[in-house]
């Protein structure tokens, strides 16, 4: 058999239904595997695209995405969903072209060196050497992606490997002695967390993206609600906690709510899911939590103790911890009046300080509002996917996601271009479910052209582009800390999205009336196919409430 | 010690934690890595430390008597770095199968240098007798040079050093350290 249809054979055998990609000389022979390999492929029209999208199918999904790319440029347009994927952990197989064996290190053409590029940037890589390893390297590669910390996996096949005959055998073992994630979680640790948590006056639950990737939202809320826990989510973690629960005290970090951000300052025990203590949840570190003990669980040990020392490690993946930590946590029946004091506290905080901005008085549409009549036109029930920027933040703290996995942002990597792409991947994924992106209209030009992908291929996502006609996020950081020096910001009134929508053979839609807002979206909705809208917004508005970077929490402003 | 073993979960109080964690431990750290022998397993290593922001101050690689498994000895300065995210780091690395940090009392650590030191007629005398002090040997002689080989820690190899580099130390060069624990138990 080819090594090509061995790929197939392989791919299917790890239940791969569907790959992003594009060809190119170096995986023609891949590309011919295609046409008779039984596996859906998506022509992408940028490698990007389709490993954005492999990385909207994997969160959506919770399966491995797939992204295929020749070598060359090809790889290289596949570094950003590459890095994006490390960053937040997603599970993608990028499998790419590479050249001929005889031509490696020559500066053949269309040569690069992928696995030396992408090596900073990937969980694990395979330069394949013998096309007798392919099978095993590409089960290996499926196994590392997705157990564990989820991460990327890169795959290099020379061109004149993946043209041998090789003698395929099935595989359903793989060895990896060096890789062997700890799941479990020590007994002892969980024990003496549970302890610990019985004891908390001021308790926070800090729950981050782990928790999505584990699927133990089911878990962490029964462990929360076993007491009066107050929970909070980062960026990668919401919809883990469903943000209409009386104990969740909303998103924090930088564009955190103050209930959040002050809880965490006061909390004398803080107990870390599956979350890394990133600089846009700490603030200044050293200010960070003063008077906290900190719990911290994590299926990722050197995530433990990087940036703030726990006092209770647990190497564990969040589902069985926490499955764990409810039973040990019983067994205390620890009293919940205890939390009452606390609870106080943190009430005045919700009142004085809800999520606010001024409404306009006329039928201009305000950014917050957009993404409230967003929730309200989909009932909360939708995927929602974003770019990078303000528009993103606002998503976050207004679209109060319900569940896991409706909620696809880039978080680590902050990669403007994300969310179209990813929208497409999720709505491959989750073909039953609406999906909606609301996207920048800086971001959204950085991957525009998946629209093309989506018209040919019927994918019907929901674009809704909250058109600022700025570089939002950077603007207000002018604004605000640069004394109002704008300096290249301003995208202007190009392109017309309207037109630009009918060329690329989706729909196009302009909303500026908010009155009419919520029947608009509405509309947008059940509209066949692709839809693309700009959404007229108020051009210079800010995204409160924030802490300045590199400032404690108790510095928040606006 | 093994630290930050990934399939170790076992208890740590909170005076070990603090010993272990974040904090900088100031001392050197031998780190003796059992890797797969495979393709580019040492540009991954290497390139993990400069991404990290860590110094590597020696490094060895050499074969083991298992084909399918190379020992990396490495050193890195407990003072500067955090040696137990190093270690988890390297353990990250899906090629890497086992990392010790060895405890300088319970190792025995070997360096191997060569000297080229300027000699003519008179000194050569002094140098040879310096040499066999600390057990070197000559392996090269010319009119006006001679090369010394030592063998030692690296205490001792620079405490050479400083002897011969008033004679006109030409060039030195250094293996790095391998480094193998006392007692029956494998490093
Ligand atoms: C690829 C990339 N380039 C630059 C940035 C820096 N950046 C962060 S937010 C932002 C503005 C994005 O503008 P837009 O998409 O219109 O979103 P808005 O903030 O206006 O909602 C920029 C340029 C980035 N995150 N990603
Ligand atoms: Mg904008």
């Amino acid at each position: 058999m080819r090594a090509v249809d061995a790929v197939m054979e392989c791919l299917k055998a790890e239940g791969v239904d569907v790959v992003f990609g594009l060809p190119g000389g170096a995986n023609l022979p891949t590309y011919d595997a295609f046409v008779d390999g039984g596996i859906r492929h998506i022509l992408v029209r940028h490698e990007a695209g389709g490993g954005h999208a492999a990385e909207g199918y994997a969160k959506a999904t919770g399966k491995v995405g797939v992204a295929f790319a020749t070598s060359g440029p090809g790889a290289t347009n596949l570094i950003t969903p590459i890095c994006d994927a490390m960053m937040d952990s997603v599970p993608v197989v990028f499998i790419t072209g590479q050249v001929r064996t005889e031509l490696l290190g020559t500066d053949g053409f269309q040569e690069a060196d992928t696995i030396g590029i992408t090596m900073p940037v990937v969980k694990h890589s395979f330069m394949i050497q013998d096309p007798n390893e392919i099978p095993r390297a590409i089960h290996e590669a499926f196994h590392i992606a997705r157990t564990g910390r989820p991460g990327p996996v890169v795959v290099d096949i020379p061109q004149d490997l993946s043209r041998a005959d090789i003698n395929y055998e099935p595989i359903t073992d793989v060895r990896l002695p060096g890789y062997q994630p700890t799941l479990e979680g020590n007994q002892k640790q969980i024990r003496q967390a549970a302890k610990a948590l019985a004891a908390a006056q001021r308790p926070v639950i800090y729950v981050g993206g782990g928790v999505v990737n584990a699927n133990a939202s089911a878990e962490l809320v029964e462990f929360c609600t076993t007491d009066r826990f107050p929970v909070t989510c980062t960026l990668m973690g919401l919809g883990a906690f469903p943000a209409n629960h009386p104990q969740w005290l909303g998103m924090l970090g930088m564009h955190g709510t103050r209930a959040a951000n002050y809880g965490m300052d006061e909390a004398d025990l803080i107990c870390a899911v599956g979350a890394r203590f990133d600089d846009r949840v700490t603030g200044k570190l050293s200010e960070f939590a003063p008077r906290a003990k900190f719990i911290h669980i994590d299926v990722d040990p050197a995530e433990i103790s990087k940036n703030v020392p726990a006092h209770i490690p647990i190497v564990g993946d969040a589902k069985h911890v926490l499955a764990k930590l409810l039973i040990e946590y019983r067994a205390l029946t620890p009293d919940s009046a205890r939390l009452q004091a606390w609870w106080e506290r943190i009430e005045a905080w919700r009142e004085k300080h809800p999520l606010r901005y001024e409404d306009s008085s006329d039928q201009e549409i305000k950014p917050q509002y957009m993404i409230q009549a967003l929730y309200e036109a989909t009932g909360g029930e939708a995927i929602i996917t974003s770019d990078v920027g303000q528009h993103q933040m606002w998503t976050a703290q207004y679209y109060g996601f319900p569940a896991p996995r409706r909620w696809i942002n880039s978080g680590g990597l902050g990669t403007m271009g994300f969310g179209l792409p990813a929208a497409m991947g999720a709505a491959v994924g989750c073909p039953d479910r609406l999906v909606c992106c609301v996207a920048g209209d800086g971001s959204v030009q950085m991957n525009i052209q998946e629209l093309a992908t989506c018209a040919q291929e019927g994918i019907p996502i929901k674009v809704f582009i909250m058109n600022n006609g700025y570089l939002g996020m950077v603007r207000q950081w002018q604004e605000l800390f640069w004394d109002g020096r704008y300096s290249h910001v301003d995208t202007g009134k190009y392109p017309d999205w309207v037109k630009l929508a009918e060329a690329y053979g989706a729909s196009g839609m302009r909303f500026e009336d908010k009155t009419t807002l919520v029947q608009d979206i509405k509309r947008a909705i059940a509209t066949d196919g692709p839809v693309l809208v700009d959404v007229r917004v108020t051009r210079e508005e800010n995204t409160y409430p924030m802490i300045p970077a590199g400032q404690p929490a108790r510095e928040m402003v606006g | 010690m093994i630290v930050g073993e990934p399939a170790t979960n076992t208890t740590l109080s909170l005076e070990e934690l603090q010993a272990a964690g974040n904090l900088r431990t100031g001392r050197k750290h031998v780190l003796s890595i059992l890797v797969e022998n495979k393709a580019g397993v040492l540009t991954r290593i290497a390139g993990l430390f400069a991404r990290r922001g860590f110094n590597i101050d020696t490094l060895t690689v050499g074969p083991t008597d298992d084909e399918r498994v190379s020992r990396v000895t490495l050193t890195v300065d407990g003072a500067v770095h955090p040696i137990d995210q190093v270690t988890k780091q390297l353990h990250k690395l899906i090629n890497v199968l086992k990392i010790r940090d060895l405890e300088p009392e319970g190792t025995v650590s070997r360096e191997l240098a060569l000297f080229k030191v300027s000699a003519d007629g008179t000194q050569r005398g002094e140098l040879m007798q310096i040499a066999e002090i600390f057990r070197g040997s000559v392996v090269d002689v010319t009119k006006r040079s001679v090369i010394i080989e030592i063998t030692g820690t690296t205490e001792k190899i620079e405490a050479f050093e400083e002897m011969v580099r008033p004679f006109g130390l030409i060039e030195m060069m250094r293996t790095g350290e391998i480094a193998i624990a006392r007692g029956r138990t494998e490093t």
